[in-house]
């Protein structure tokens, strides 16, 4: 079997992997809709939940492994590895729009406002910022090499980064008490909504794994075809 | 190390020189941080937000606004008929190129800083006289962070076609922290607070500045390798 037929395989499997997620997703969105209890002080607000949280774990996972992928990258010099860090970031991204998205729909009803400088909106935010750079330097570099060096060097800065980024802010809050209590800490949860949540968590990264193994195909089969093209060339 | 030190030099006062002879870079990034501070005095409302309010904000939005303009220079440089593959072949170590740009960009970014502060003293109304130490203790921390990091993404960004772009999509993220500490600290001096009373922001900054000219002299050898 050839590179490229094996990269078109990776990429069937992959999209059977998301199928089936997505089919847990909805399992989910049926669960959490129907067969889980109305937070009491929350009320359906709440629901956003069992999507909220876990594309923050997604987004996360998807982030940290890309920048533990830009450090093998370096190391290893192996450009798979720099074409699956790209997937991960790729992932990663469009979970924090999903992220960044439900968060501001749960905050107006309870918080009483779409946004707040609180550290941990504010490291995702520039998380998320700090990635789209990550990929705008990726589609303005031809040179596959230069390519995967940069965006390696920007994916371990940004692992770096994120700490910096979460104490500042929590700085500078702590030195300007915020007039609204943000959060509660969160109640203990009733079974049936953990069982919920940690479902969510699983359809998630199953999500994850679907859509990083499609995308890491495409990029793969297209790296193959630029290959073939110079050589013809 | 001593050979490191004396390439790192050599780069220093060859783009020193440069800069000196045309003068440009200085000039315009210097005419930018004026224009910056006056245009800023303006972004509020005077009947009910004093110009001393906003000083310490307006004070490092215009360092760093004007040390990003400055800092694609360096590199743009050694871009013109591919100048940098000479000081690659050369047997200086590489991490000589990043230290000589790193402290000609310091230099560079710290001459117009340095002009630009009794100029911001004069149109804000502050009073700095008292605590002068203090703030350019500041400065120079909150400054090499984030010259360090500019100085790893500039060789970067120069080699696309959008560097002017790239350069501060990239180094943005990277100046929140430096920022913030520095506007913190900023403002709590010119009200006339001890330093002690920030140590926290210090501390931060010191091991953001730790961090990152770290990593940034050990991926620039990373970045320049052909």
């Amino acid at each position: 079997m050839t590179r490229i037929e094996r990269a078109h395989r990776l990429g069937r499997v992959g999209g059977a992997v998301t199928i089936v997620a997505l089919m847990g997703v909805a399992g989910i969105y049926v669960r959490a809709l129907a067969f889980t209890p109305i937070e009491r002080f929350q009320g359906a607000a709440q629901k956003i939940y069992y999507i909220h949280v876990p594309s923050a774990w997604v987004a996360l996972l998807a982030l940290g492994i890309a920048g533990l992928l830009s450090i093998l990258y370096l190391w290893l010099k192996d450009r798979r590895i720099d074409l699956a860090a790209a997937a991960s970031v790729e992932v990663g991204v469009a979970f924090s729009v999903v992220l960044l998205t439900t968060g501001p729909i749960w905050g107006k009803p309870i918080w009483g406002t779409w946004w707040t400088w609180d550290a941990r909106l504010t490291s995702t935010l520039f998380l998320f910022l700090l990635f789209v750079g990550y990929l705008v330097l990726r589609g303005v570099l031809t040179d596959p090499e230069l390519r995967g060096r940069f965006s390696a060097v920007i994916g371990i800065m940004g692992l770096v980064l994120i700490p910096f980024i979460h104490m500042t802010v929590y700085m500078f809050r702590t030195l300007h008490p915020a007039p609204i209590i943000l959060k509660p800490s969160p109640p203990s949860l009733p079974g049936s909504m953990l069982v919920t949540l940690l479902s969510s968590f699983g359809v998630f990264t199953v999500l994850y794994a679907g859509f990083m193994m499609q995308r890491y195909a495409l990029g793969l089969i297209r790296d193959l075809r630029e290959e073939e093209a110079a050589a013809d060339a | 190390m001593r050979n490191l030190m004396r390439a790192s030099l050599a780069i220093v006062l060859k783009d020193l020189s440069i800069e000196w002879r045309t003068k440009t870079a200085f000039a315009s990034g210097l005419v930018f941080a004026v224009l910056m501070l006056a245009v800023l005095y303006f972004s509020r409302d005077p009947t009910a937000v004093s110009a001393q309010d906003i000083a310490a904000g307006a004070l490092w939005v215009t360092f760093t606004f004007a040390a990003m303009l400055g800092l694609n220079r360096a590199f743009l440089l050694e871009n013109e008929q591919r100048a940098i593959d000479a000081i690659l072949l050369t047997p200086a170590p590489r991490s000589a190129l990043f230290w000589g740009k790193f402290v000609g960009n310091l230099v560079f970014v710290g001459m117009i800083e340095a002009i630009s502060l009794p100029l911001f003293v004069l149109f804000y109304d502050v009073v700095v006289w008292p605590y002068l130490p203090q703030l350019v203790l500041v400065i120079t921390m909150s400054t090499v962070a984030f010259v360090a990091v500019g100085t790893l993404f500039s060789a970067m960004a120069v080699r696309t076609r959008y560097a002017e772009l790239l350069l501060p999509l990239l180094l943005l993220p990277f100046l929140i922290p430096p920022l913030v500490g520095g506007v913190q600290l900023t403002a709590r001096l010119l009200e006339g607070r001890p330093l002690s009373d920030l140590s926290g922001w210090l501390r931060l900054i010191g091991a953001f500045d730790i961090a990152f000219v770290t990593l940034a002299a050990l991926l620039f050898e990373v970045v320049v390798e052909e």
